[in-house]
C-alpha cells in the first residue's frame, strides 16, 4: 500500500522535475540564440532566406484563409446583425474580429503548422545528419549560424503574415458584405472607421502577432534542436512543435486580451 | 534558389506586409484627424455621465469636434470630472453648454457642445460652467410614474 502510493509520488515528482528541467533548458537554449544574434545581424543574407522560407513560402495559404474566414464572417454576421436591422454594422464586426483577434489568431496557428513544423522538421533532420555535429567541428557556432537567422526571419515575418490575413479578410467580408449581399458601401466603411482605433485595436493586434510570431519560433527552434536524432524523434518532435505553440498561442491571447481590452 | 529571386520575393512580400499595415492603419482605422492635429483641453464636471466612455467623441451640431480624453471622480464636488480634448481650430465661447446624449439605437454616447453668445473664448484648462448629465432611465421612469403626484402636491400648496 505505502509502496504504491511512493511510486505513484515518485512518478508525478519525476513528472514535474522533468518539466521543469525541460523548461530550463529551453529558456537557456532561447537566451543563448538571442545572444548570438548580433552575429547573424551582420549577415542580414541569411535572414533575408529564412524569411523567404518562412514568410513567402506561407503567403499563399495565409492569403485564402483570410479571404475565406473573411466571407464566412460577413455571411455569417449579416444574418445576425440583420434580425436587429443594423447591417450597417457589418463593417465593424468584420473588422473588429479580426484586427483584435482572428487576424493575428489564426495568422499564427497557420503559421505554426506552416512554418514552425517546417523549422523543426529541418533542424531536427539536421541534427539526425550531423550536420550540426559537423558545424561545431568547423568551429562554426550552430546557434549563430542555424538557429537565430530562423528566429529573426520568423519573428520578422509573422506581423506582416498577420497583417495580410486581417486585410484579407476585410477584404472578403466586403465582397460578400457589399458586393454580393448589397450592404451600404459608404456606411460598411464609415462606420468600420468610426469604430477601429489605430492604436487600440491595429497596433495592439500588431504587438499581439509579433508576441504569437515569437512564441512559436522559439517552440520550433527549441523542439527541433533538442530532438532525438532518430527518424521517430524528428516526427515527434514536430508533432509537438505543432500542438505546444497552438497550446501556447491560445493561452497568451487571452493573456494579452485580458491585459489590451478591459473594457475601459 | 538564385539569391536575387529570394530577394525580389522577399521585397515583394515586405512592401506587401507594409501595404496591408497601411491598410488597416489608414482605411480600416480612423489614424489620422484628432492624433495628429493640434488640440486643447477643458474640463466639465457632470452629475452623471452615465455610459460615457473614454475615446467618446465631442459633437457640436453632430460635427465631430473633438475626443473624451478622461473619466475621473471629483472628491470635492462629488460629480464626475471629464477632461475633453478639442481640435484647436474650433474655439467655443465660455458660456457653452456641454451635455452628454446618446446617439443611435445602439446607445453609445457622446458629449454634445452648444456654443453660447459669450465674447470670450475657452482657453486651455478652462471648465465648462453649464452641463447636463446623462439622462437616467431610471429616474426618467421615476418621474413619469410619481411626476402627477408632485404635481397635485404643488398645486394644493398653491391652494393654501
Amino acid at each position: 500500500m505505502m509502496q504504491a502510493l511512493a511510486m505513484v509520488l515518485r512518478g508525478i515528482g519525476r513528472r514535474v522535475v522533468d518539466g521543469v528541467w525541460r523548461m530550463g533548458v529551453a529558456t537557456r537554449f532561447f537566451a543563448l540564440t538571442l545572444l548570438y544574434s548580433g552575429q547573424c545581424f551582420r549577415r542580414p543574407g541569411l535572414i533575408v532566406r529564412e524569411i523567404f522560407s518562412s514568410g513567402v513560402l506561407s503567403l499563399i495559404i495565409i492569403l485564402v484563409s483570410g479571404l475565406f474566414v473573411g466571407m464566412v464572417l460577413g455571411l455569417q454576421g449579416y444574418e445576425t446583425l440583420q434580425t436587429y436591422g443594423s447591417e450597417e454594422a457589418l463593417g465593424i464586426l468584420v473588422a473588429l474580429s479580426l484586427v483584435r483577434e482572428l487576424g493575428p489568431v489564426v495568422a499564427a496557428l497557420l503559421f505554426a503548422s506552416r512554418a514552425g513544423s517546417a523549422i523543426t522538421a529541418e533542424i531536427g533532420l539536421m541534427k539526425a545528419t550531423e550536420q550540426i555535429a559537423a558545424m561545431e567541428m568547423m568551429a562554426v557556432n550552430p546557434v549563430a549560424r542555424v538557429v537565430a537567422p530562423r528566429f529573426w526571419g520568423a519573428v520578422i515575418s509573422m506581423p506582416f503574415l498577420a497583417a495580410m490575413f486581417s486585410a484579407m479578410g476585410i477584404f472578403g467580408g466586403y465582397l460578400v458584405g457589399v458586393v454580393l449581399i448589397g450592404v451600404d458601401e459608404g456606411s460598411f466603411w464609415s462606420q468600420m472607421q468610426a469604430a477601429v482605433d489605430f492604436r487600440e485595436d491595429v497596433l495592439n493586434g500588431v504587438i499581439k502577432s509579433v508576441v504569437f510570431g515569437i512564441a512559436v519560433t522559439a517552440i520550433a527552434l527549441f523542439e527541433g534542436y533538442d530532438a532525438p536524432p532518430t527518424a521517430e524523434g524528428v516526427s515527434r518532435a514536430t508533432t509537438r512543435t505543432v500542438v505546444t505553440s497552438s497550446l501556447a498561442i491560445l493561452g497568451l491571447d487571452f493573456i494579452l486580451t485580458a491585459i489590451m481590452f478591459r473594457g475601459v | 534558389m538564385q539569391r536575387a529571386t529570394i530577394d525580389f520575393w522577399v521585397g515583394v512580400f515586405v512592401v506587401a506586409g507594409i501595404g496591408a499595415l497601411l491598410f488597416l492603419a489608414l482605411r480600416v482605422g480612423n489614424m489620422g484627424a484628432f492624433d495628429r492635429a493640434e488640440t486643447y483641453t477643458v474640463k466639465a464636471t457632470f452629475n452623471n455621465v452615465g455610459g460615457l466612455k473614454v475615446r467618446a467623441p465631442v459633437k457640436s451640431a453632430g460635427v465631430v469636434v473633438g475626443r473624451v480624453s478622461a473619466i475621473g471622480f471629483d472628491p470635492e464636488l462629488y460629480e464626475a470630472s471629464v477632461t475633453l480634448r478639442i481640435d484647436a481650430r474650433y474655439r467655443f465661447p465660455v458660456d457653452t453648454t456641454a451635455s452628454i446624449m446618446t446617439s443611435g439605437l445602439l446607445g453609445e454616447q457622446y458629449v454634445a457642445l452648444e456654443a453660447g453668445g459669450d465674447d470670450r473664448m475657452l482657453a486651455a484648462g478652462d471648465t465648462l460652467r453649464l452641463t447636463q448629465g446623462a439622462v437616467v432611465l431610471e429616474n426618467l421612469i421615476g418621474h413619469f410614474i410619481y411626476g402627477r403626484g408632485d404635481a397635485d402636491k404643488t398645486n394644493s400648496a398653491a391652494e393654501h
